[in-house]
């Protein structure tokens, strides 16, 4: 398995604080890497390192082996790194297949037409429809997505990032703020994404049973340091890691 | 007679553009053309507007400056060149140029601002334009202006309608084209989310400047029309009235519309126009700024879509009722 990211001593301080310190890890391609650590133990952070949203203080990013520390998180986007926000991020006043048509649109490369309407590309509409099916929103094409329900935006976002084909997903906090009879329609379609086969992910998730279920490997983030790296059975069994954040919550 | 029902709209357009282009032969009144011609160029003004303030949710306050350096640039050029057609277009096409360039150094240098930081900046922008038509006296004849002779074929008050109204229905259409094309539809994501659309994988200041060039180019092809119509240029065209109006015809007709942006020019020309009548009345409509301020203000709290926002929102609400025939029609 070839590494597909990689941090080497990655760290980021804002006046005097330390959110971020010396994170160096690796994750090879389909991996499936799940981020856990309490509030503020600098997670979203992490992830804004890795999308670009933030520039580190220190350390080196590699994608492919290749050093991205410097490119923008357009060119991240680009390269193969598609993340989702832990806010809600779409386009409100769009139609949910608008949503991620644009994103199909982006994939495909079709940036600056300007000259034909945009239905002569109707394969992205058809794309656009694919990927609302697969996260089971297929139902509400039409609707304004300032309209759904907010567990309806976190799947239209996950269609849109989907719909972006990149290699790599970072998922924040997927049910972050989601009512609890939301929650296992997005983790099946989390699952789904995983059954593809195709893609690397890194998730944020404070739900312990549905990280052990899903990931490959478990990562845990403690103060801006990383406290253990292992199968979520190592981490299960890590005193260390009992005791810092397992400790508080009830499995 | 299937091509109407599917196309109403379409429909209706073409028939109010027939309208117009027959009114000139049937109904000779030489107060009701120049107000109607009056009301095309600043149409076309409203709707490269539009293009910023509604596609792309930028707020420009200095939307002034291209209108100004358009009538301007006509104006110097064809005071100094003999008024003949070939002439003209080659003016035309220079003062063309000199807006794209204009609003792209201008775009280059602001929108990388944000929000009332760029308004603010464009609108210091604007500013500069004035005073330099004031300093410049060597081109520009300061604050007195000039005038300047235009080719044969515009002197006639019923040619130049029928040209203003061509000019503002290909303008139309081609920012129709324009904003839904896969670029404009960029633009309209830019405007609902700009880091959404970073996050895309569009880079979002190359957009912006797209925009910005076309709206600057089409404002420049306004002050052109506006100083022809006139025949005479002064710095009252880089006023920030004139961007105030761009903004109050937009607003009231509907932002994000285009043919809101017409209809709010119809509105307002006609506004100026009916209530400069009354201030014969009475003395209170000599100050008809007070109204606009007052209409302005009920639109906003009232119809804050504006008037073509506000009918597209009913007869939205009402094809909702139909929600498996629209599944169909995207199914086929």
């Amino acid at each position: 398995m070839t590494t597909l990211i990689e941090t080497d001593q990655l760290s980021i301080t804002f006046g005097g604080h330390t959110a971020v310190d010396s994170v160096s890890i690796k994750v090879s391609e389909k991996h499936f890497k799940s981020i856990i650590g309490p509030n503020g133990a600098g997670k979203t952070t992490f992830f804004n390192l890795l999308s670009g949203q933030l520039a580190p203080t220190k350390g080196k990013i590699y994608f492919r082996g290749k050093d991205i520390t410097k490119l923008s998180p357009t060119k991240r986007t680009r390269e193969g790194i598609g993340r989702s926000f832990q806010i809600t991020n779409v386009f409100p006043n769009l139609t949910v297949l608008e949503n991620v048509r644009l994103a199909v649109q982006s994939r495909a490369g079709v940036r600056y037409q300007m000259l034909f309407h945009y239905k002569k590309y109707r394969e992205f509409e058809v794309k656009a429809l694919e990927w609302l099916r697969l996260v089971l929103l297929d139902d509400k094409v039409d609707s304004l997505a300032s309209n759904l329900a907010h567990g309806e935006k976190r799947k239209l976002e996950m269609a849109m990032l989907l719909a972006l084909e990149t290699e790599v997903l970072l998922l924040d906090e997927p049910t972050a703020g989601m009512s609890l009879e939301d929650v296992p329609a997005i983790l099946e379609v989390i699952k789904r994404i995983k059954d593809q086969g195709n893609r690397t992910i890194i998730l944020i998730e404070h739900k312990m049973d549905m990280i052990l279920d899903l990931s490959d490997s478990v990562m845990v983030l403690f103060n801006g340091r990383l406290l253990a790296d292992g199968t979520p059975e190592e981490i299960m069994k890590n005193e260390t890691v009992q005791s810092a954040y397992l400790g508080g919550i009830s499995l | 007679m299937k091509w109407i029902v599917n196309n109403r709209m379409n429909a209706i357009y073409i028939i109010i553009a027939a309208f117009l282009f027959l009114l000139p032969f049937v109904y000779e009144s030489r107060n009701m053309l120049i107000l109607l011609t009056q009301i095309f160029v600043f149409a076309i003004l409203a709707m490269s507007y539009d293009l910023l303030l509604g596609f792309t949710g930028i707020v420009s306050f200095g939307h002034a400056m291209f209108f100004g350096i358009g009538a301007y640039s006509i104006g110097i050029f064809m005071k100094r060149l003999e008024p003949t057609m070939l002439h003209f277009i080659y003016a035309v096409l220079a003062t063309i140029l000199i807006t794209a360039i204009v609003s792209f150094i201008v775009g280059l240098l602001t929108l990388r601002l944000k929000s009332h930081f760029y308004a603010m900046l464009t609108m210091a922008l604007a500013g500069l334009f004035l005073v330099l038509a004031e300093k410049w006296r060597t081109l520009t004849f300061g604050n007195d202006g000039f005038t300047f002779r235009v080719p044969e074929l515009f002197i006639d008050r019923t040619n130049f309608y029928i040209i203003c109204l061509v000019s503002m229905i290909a303008v139309f259409m081609i920012l129709k084209r324009f904003t839904n094309s896969p670029l404009g539809r960029v633009l309209q994501a830019i405007r609902e989310n700009e880091q959404r659309t970073e996050s895309l994988g569009y880079q979002v200041l190359h957009y912006k400047i797209a925009a910005s060039v076309v709206s600057g180019v089409l404002a420049g092809i306004a002050g052109i029309f506006y100083a022809m119509s006139l025949r005479y240029v002064n710095t009252s065209v880089f006023a920030m009235d004139i961007t105030l109006d761009a903004l109050l015809m937009t607003i009231i007709g509907g932002v994000g519309t285009l043919v809101g942006a017409i209809i709010g020019a119809g509105l307002i020309e006609f506004a100026h126009d009916g209530l400069t009548e009354l201030a014969k009345e009475h003395w209170i409509f000599e100050r008809w700024i007070i109204f606009f301020g007052i209409i302005y203000i009920l639109v906003v709290i009232f119809f804050p879509l504006g008037i073509v926002g506000t009918l597209r929102k009913f007869t939205w609400i009402r094809k909702k009722q139909h929600p498996a025939k629209k599944k169909e029609n995207l199914a086929g």
